[in-house]
Formats: structure tokens, C-alpha cells, sequence
């Protein structure tokens, strides 16, 4: 029960509660209630953003799972999305230009599955889990180097998984399809139907999309906190804090790295998958070092190690763009003059915004959105008093 | 040493043997690719001189690394932009003294100012930004130069805009050696003359001139030797009376000056400077400082240079798409086989 000085339980039931107070409680339905109400007066555009902001959001958990738990810096997020993506919309178109692959001698055996995975058109939802089960895999093995590079290292040889998997992505002709004719990178994303119904279509219908989104990310949001209360967890934290003590404690280093790349890799590679079925055509420019970037100002802005700060960060992050340009909107009115001066700035205070919320939250508040949020929630349970 | 320690040393390092074997075998691949016929050969000295151009700017590049993150321990990914910007000074200066006649005075005039505004920049970003951070975890050191790196972009985006914009005036002199504005040199047999253009062979001077300066400044100078001993031991360094804050100042404006001149030198070697490929050229030194060690200078230069030859020879012998991402494989075989690089300092880590 809560009182002045602290939350105390009395028995297991209440101990082992994510959200023991009531005031918490009051608050997660307040959040739900939002949620539910928000399709029914919000607008296609805001439905837009929404749906990025919830795709944002089981990134941003991916990765703070793997930077914010763990303590290993990925700046390779981006190309995990591509992967994500680029496995979902193969799976479910069937692929061309294989007919005259020719694998290396060596490489002979994974000719078969190759070309059962080409010519198969998988259900979307089929497509989405097996999609985040291919990342998680390409997440493991680019996790290997992670037992000998250490901190910066670490993040330059991230750096290099995104550039090489973005190169093989962009010249390997079969995955952007150019063979069939086609001479863009973009590869088209076949129609998916939630319950089978025209009405229920993801792609390109927000309304549909959001729901399909909430009810995942829902899912996300509570494994990843749960997560966090089991051994798995745990060991993630220990080896983050002090990792050769965490090998003294009994912590399979090696294993649980792995793990911590894998199950972060599932969830970008889950998040990436989501924005092939949001939209109707996929091309590498959404997935460069610069989304990387972006994911990782995501974790920091919202709260390193924390799954709520993901949320917050991701919000953050997509909605603050979009605020910028209402508001310049705004200013700059009709005038054609204003308005092309006003075209030509937004991307780059739209940048400049970006990069000075980075570097104030690290300068003054490192905790980010996440610790600004529980100081304020502190400053009135305590009123009058400072602590 | 005798023939078993060496022995032994090949054995606890099977990774290291396997790739001095591939790369033997690759050097003499080469070499027969390039002894074929006459034009090989020409073909071969002309990928040369391009790679060690290139690789002379990404060694200047690197450098700037280098020096800070040997003095402060940040790895300052706002490099490029550091590029950018002092490019960008550079082109103003020459800009505002356009109507002035252009002669070798006025270019130096500009070049000075530039530097001197780089130093300004340098300090003050050390200042405001950076010196709340230290000690805090990598990421954030990470991230807050990559924020840094945004919001210089931007500026410079506001300011110059985002095309490509040539240098009013001709940093080095299209008829600086010679009339037609290259060197040729006549190889018996091939379909045409070997061409090393000006610019580029100034660019290789350039960079062989700031090397020994800095060199110099280490050697010699008072502040050059008190950031050695800050990069060696900064607890010590602080108990000789050496002021850390000085020698991190120090550290950010020559970082700031070298990039500078190396966005100018971008800027006249290239089309232009341009807020879109400078950053990206930036991004191309990371390979070359884990090549060459994070710490260590002549692993800078060095490494710039394997690193340019490696791009080239990727391009012009393998495939020109590869030639992006080699420079990047070879950063990920480096990081298997000796993650400290060529002459990096090897770092024994405690708990």
C-alpha cells in the first residue's frame, strides 16, 4: 500500500504487481481510454504519424533492449529494419530472377531452400513472425563479434553491418526485384487483409493499420517489461553494469549477448516487417545510417534502459518534426514568398531541432523524457518538500 | 628472436597467418594484373595515384580523429561536419575577398582566417558541449557528438544551402606547375600518357606538410608534449601541473583546423563542397582509423593510404559498386584479427 514514505506490501500478489498503486492504475486507463478513443477524432494524417510513432515504438524497445539493457551500441538498426522489411515483402511476393542464380560451389545447398522461399507467397501474418525470425537470426550472427569488441568498437563494426547490408540489399538484383522489368530499388508490397476483408486492408488504410499496430506494440510493451522481471533479463542487466563480474556470478556471457542481440534483432526486424504491411512499396532510402541514428536518439532521448522511455522517445522523435512544420506552417501563411523561404528551412530546423534535443537531454538530463517525467511526478507526491 | 618463438607466435595466431597468406596472394595477383602489357601498367600507376590522392585526404581526415581521441577519448562522429563547416568558412572568406585581386596573398589571407575561425569553433564546441560529458558512458559521448554533428548540418544547410557550391577562386592555380594544368608523364607502348593532375599532387603536399607540422608540434613544442603526456597518463599529466583543459582545447582545435582543411581541399579537388557528400566522406574514416589504431598518428596516415589504394583497386579491378563497401569489410577482418590496429596501443583492461 502506498503511504508517505513509501510503497509497502504486504503480500506477494501486491509485490509481484507491474502497477501496484492506484494512481498508476487510474493513469494506464486514462492511457487506454486515449488510445481507443484517439481513431474516432483524429484525422488520416494524425493517423499517419500515430502508426509510425506505434511501428517507432517496438524499434525503439529493440533496441534499447540491446543499447539500453545490455550495454552493446548498435548503429546497424537501420539495416536490421531492411531486413525486416525487405524478408517480409519477399516472402510474400514470390521472387524473380532466381532461374539463373548461380551460388558459389560452396553455397550449393542452399540452393533448395532458396527457391522454396522465393516461389512461396506467404499469408502476411505468417510473413511478419517468420520475417522477425530471419533478423533475429542475421541479429545473432552479427551479434558474434560482440564477445571480442567492446563499447566504441563495438559501434564501428555495427556501423560496417549497416553499410555491407545495405550494399548487398541495393546490388544483389533478386531482393529489389530489379529483374522483372523493373528498374527502382522500391519493391512493390502485395494487398494484406485483416479478417479477410477489403475494409480491414493494411496498407496505405491507417485506420486499419492502427489497430493491427496498438494491439502488437500492446504486446511488445508488456513482454519487454516483463522481460525485465525474469532471469533473461537480469543477466542482460549484469552484463551491462559489469560484465566480467556478471562471468564471476555465473552468467554465460557468450549465450546471453547473443540472446540480448537476437531478441533485440526480433523486435526491429518485427518493427521493420510492420512497415512493409503499412505501406505499398519498399526502398533501401528508409532504412539508412540516418534511421539508425534516429532510433538511437529514440533510446536516448526517452531513457536508456527503461521500456517506457522507449515509448516516449519514439513519440518524440516522429511527433517533433511534424509539430515543427504546424508550426511554421502557421507562421509562414500564405505568402508565396514566406512560403518557399519556409520550404526551403523546415528539413533543416527540423534537423537542427533533432540534433539539440540530443545534445541537451545528454547535457542536462541524461536520465531523458523518462526521468524528467518521474521528476515531476516527485516534485508534486512531495510538495512542499524538495525530497 | 629464433625460429620457435616464431613458430609458436604463427600458431597462437591462425587468424592472423590465414590473412598475411590471402593478402600475399592478393599483392601478387596484383602485380601480375598490372605487369601484363603496357597499358596494365598504366592502368594500374593511374588507380595508384588516384587511391593515394584519395588516401591522402582520408589520412587529413583522419587525423583529426585521431588527435582527439587520443587526447580526450571521445570518438567525434561530428567529423564531417567539422569538414563541412570549415569548407564552408573557407569558401566565405575567398567569397568576401573575390573583388580583391586574387593573388597568392589574398588565397593565404583566406586560408588564415578560416583556421583562425576553426580554432574559435573548435574551442567553444570543446567548451559548451563536450566538457559536461566527460566521464559519462560511451553511448552518450557518442550520441552527443552525432547531435552536434545534426546541428551543424543544419546551420550550415540554413547558411549555404544544400547544392554544391565551387570556390570562387581557384585555391591552387590551374597553371600552377604547368600550362595545361597536369603533369605527363610518356610510358612506352601505352595508349596514352600517365596523368597526375595538379590539384591532387597538391593535396598529397598538403597533407605531408600538416603531418609534419603536427609531428613538429609533438616533438618540440611545449603544448605538443604536454598532450602526449595527457594522452599517456592524464592522472600524471595533472600532478606535473599540465592543464587538461588547455591540452582539450587544444586537441578540438586542431581537430577543427585539420578538418577544415580538408573540406577545402574537398571543395577544390571536387565539384564543390556540398552538405550531402562532405558528411559522407566523413563517415569513410572510421575504417581507416581502426586500420590504423585509434591512437596512433602514423597508423592515421598510413591507414589512409591502404585504405585509399584498397577502394581504388576494389573499383577498378573488381567491381566499381564494391568499392563503397570494402573499406568496410577490411574494417570488420581488422576488428577480428587485431582490434587495437596496425599501431594502435593494445589496452589491457581491468576490473
Amino acid at each position: 500500500m502506498p503511504t508517505q514514505s513509501g510503497i509497502f506490501h504486504d503480500n506477494y500478489r501486491s509485490d509481484q504487481q507491474l502497477r501496484p498503486t492506484t494512481m498508476q492504475r487510474l493513469r494506464i486507463v486514462l492511457v487506454f481510454a486515449f488510445l481507443i478513443a484517439a481513431p474516432f477524432f483524429l484525422g488520416e494524417n494524425e493517423m499517419r504519424i500515430a502508426n509510425r510513432v506505434l511501428i517507432a515504438c517496438i524499434g525503439a524497445i529493440g533496441l534499447n533492449i540491446l543499447t539500453g539493457y545490455t550495454g552493446q551500441i548498435s548503429l546497424g538498426q537501420g539495416a536490421f529494419l531492411a531486413i525486416g522489411a525487405y524478408a517480409c515483402g519477399l516472402l510474400m511476393v514470390p521472387m524473380t530472377g532466381l532461374e539463373n542464380l548461380d551460388l558459389p560451389a560452396l553455397f550449393n545447398v542452399l540452393e533448395a531452400p532458396l527457391r522454396i522461399f522465393a516461389a512461396w507467397e506467404a499469408p502476411w501474418l505468417i510473413a511478419l513472425l517468420l520475417a522477425a525470425i530471419i533478423t533475429a537470426v542475421v541479429g545473432g550472427v552479427f551479434g558474434l563479434p560482440s564477445l571480442r569488441l567492446k563499447g566504441l568498437y563495438l559501434a564501428v563494426a555495427t556501423l560496417a553491418a549497416q553499410q555491407i547490408i545495405g550494399w548487398v540489399i541495393i546490388n544483389w538484383d533478386p531482393i529489389d526485384g530489379k529483374l522483372d522489368g523493373r528498374t527502382t530499388d522500391a519493391l512493390n508490397i502485395p494487398p494484406n487483409l485483416l479478417f479477410g476483408n477489403e475494409v480491414w486492408r493494411l496498407n496505405n488504410n491507417e485506420y486499419a493499420f492502427y489497430w493491427f499496430a496498438l494491439v502488437i506494440t500492446i504486446i511488445v510493451v508488456l513482454a519487454a517489461t516483463n522481460l525485465f522481471r525474469t532471469h533473461i533479463g537480469r543477466a542482460f542487466i549484469a552484463i551491462r553494469d559489469q560484465d566480467i563480474a556478471a562471468e564471476v556470478m555465473g552468467v554465460n556471457i557468450f549465450r546471453y549477448k547473443l540472446l540480448a542481440f537476437a531478441t533485440s534483432s526480433f523486435l526491429v526486424g518485427l518493427a521493420g516487417a510492420m512497415l512493409a504491411l503499412h505501406s505499398t512499396a519498399i526502398s533501401f532510402e528508409r532504412f539508412t545510417i540516418e534511421v539508425s541514428i534516429e532510433y538511437l536518439a529514440m533510446i536516448i532521448i526517452g531513457g536508456l534502459g527503461s521500456v517506457s522511455g522507449s515509448v516516449y522517445g519514439a513519440a518524440f522523435v516522429i511527433i517533433l518534426p511534424e509539430v515543427l512544420r504546424n508550426i511554421g506552417t502557421s507562421i509562414a501563411g500564405t505568402n508565396p514568398e514566406t512560403l518557399s523561404e519556409f520550404n526551403r528551412i523546415l528539413p533543416f530546423a527540423q534537423q537542427a531541432a533533432f540534433g539539440l534535443a540530443i545534445v541537451l537531454v545528454l547535457i542536462f538530463e541524461s536520465g531523458g523524457i523518462k526521468k524528467m517525467w518521474q521528476n515531476v511526478k516527485d516534485y508534486f507526491r512531495l510538495f512542499p518538500f524538495d525530497y | 628472436m629464433n625460429t620457435q618463438k616464431i613458430m609458436t607466435f604463427l600458431r597462437k595466431n591462425p587468424l592472423l597467418v590465414a590473412s598475411l597468406m590471402v593478402l600475399a596472394y592478393l599483392i601478387v595477383l596484383l602485380f601480375r594484373e598490372a605487369t601484363a602489357s603496357p597499358n596494365d601498367t598504366l592502368k594500374f600507376l593511374r588507380l595508384t595515384y588516384a587511391g593515394l590522392s584519395d588516401g591522402a585526404l582520408l589520412a587529413l581526415i583522419s587525423l583529426g580523429l585521431v588527435l582527439v581521441y587520443k587526447s580526450t577519448d571521445v570518438i567525434n562522429f561530428a567529423h564531417g561536419e567539422f569538414m563541412l563547416l570549415g569548407g564552408f568558412i573557407g569558401y566565405q572568406f575567398l567569397v568576401w575577398f573575390e573583388p580583391l585581386t586574387a593573388t597568392p596573398v589574398t588565397i593565404a589571407l583566406a586560408i588564415i582566417g578560416m583556421i583562425v575561425v576553426a580554432v574559435i569553433i573548435g574551442v567553444f564546441l570543446e567548451r559548451v558541449v563536450l566538457r559536461p560529458l566527460i566521464g559519462e558512458p560511451i553511448i552518450s559521448v557518442i550520441m552527443v557528438t552525432i547531435g552536434m554533428s545534426n546541428i551543424i548540418h543544419a546551420i550550415v544547410g540554413i547558411t549555404w544551402g544544400n547544392l554544391p557550391k565551387a570556390l570562387p577562386i581557384e585555391v591552387v592555380p590551374d597553371n600552377l606547375f604547368t600550362e595545361s594544368g597536369r603533369f605527363e608523364i610518356v610510358m612506352e607502348g601505352a595508349r596514352r600518357p600517365l596523368f597526375l593532375a595538379h590539384e591532387n599532387v597538391v593535396l598529397i603536399g598538403v597533407v605531408m606538410l600538416v603531418t609534419a607540422a603536427l609531428m613538429l608540434f609533438f616533438q618540440r613544442s611545449k603544448y605538443g608534449i604536454a598532450m602526449r603526456a595527457a594522452a599517456d597518463d592524464q592522472q600524471a599529466a595533472m600532478s606535473m601541473g599540465i592543464s587538461i583543459r588547455v591540452v582539450f582545447a587544444l586537441a578540438w582545435s586542431l581537430a577543427a583546423v585539420t578538418a577544415a582543411i580538408a573540406g577545402l581541399m574537398i571543395g577544390e579537388t571536387s565539384v564543390g563542397i556540398s552538405g550531402q557528400e562532405i558528411p559522407v566522406v566523413g563517415l569513410r574514416a572510421f575504417p581507416v582509423i581502426i586500420l590504423g589504431g585509434l591512437d596512433s598518428i602514423t597508423g592515421a596516415i598510413l591507414g589512409g593510404l591502404i585504405i585509399g589504394l584498397v577502394e581504388v583497386y576494389t573499383g577498378g579491378y573488381i567491381d566499381p559498386s564494391l568499392k563503397n563497401v570494402m573499406p568496410y569489410i577490411v574494417l570488420l577482418i581488422v576488428l577480428m584479427i587485431r582490434p587495437y590496429g596496425l599501431f594502435g596501443q593494445q589496452i589491457i583492461e581491468r576490473v
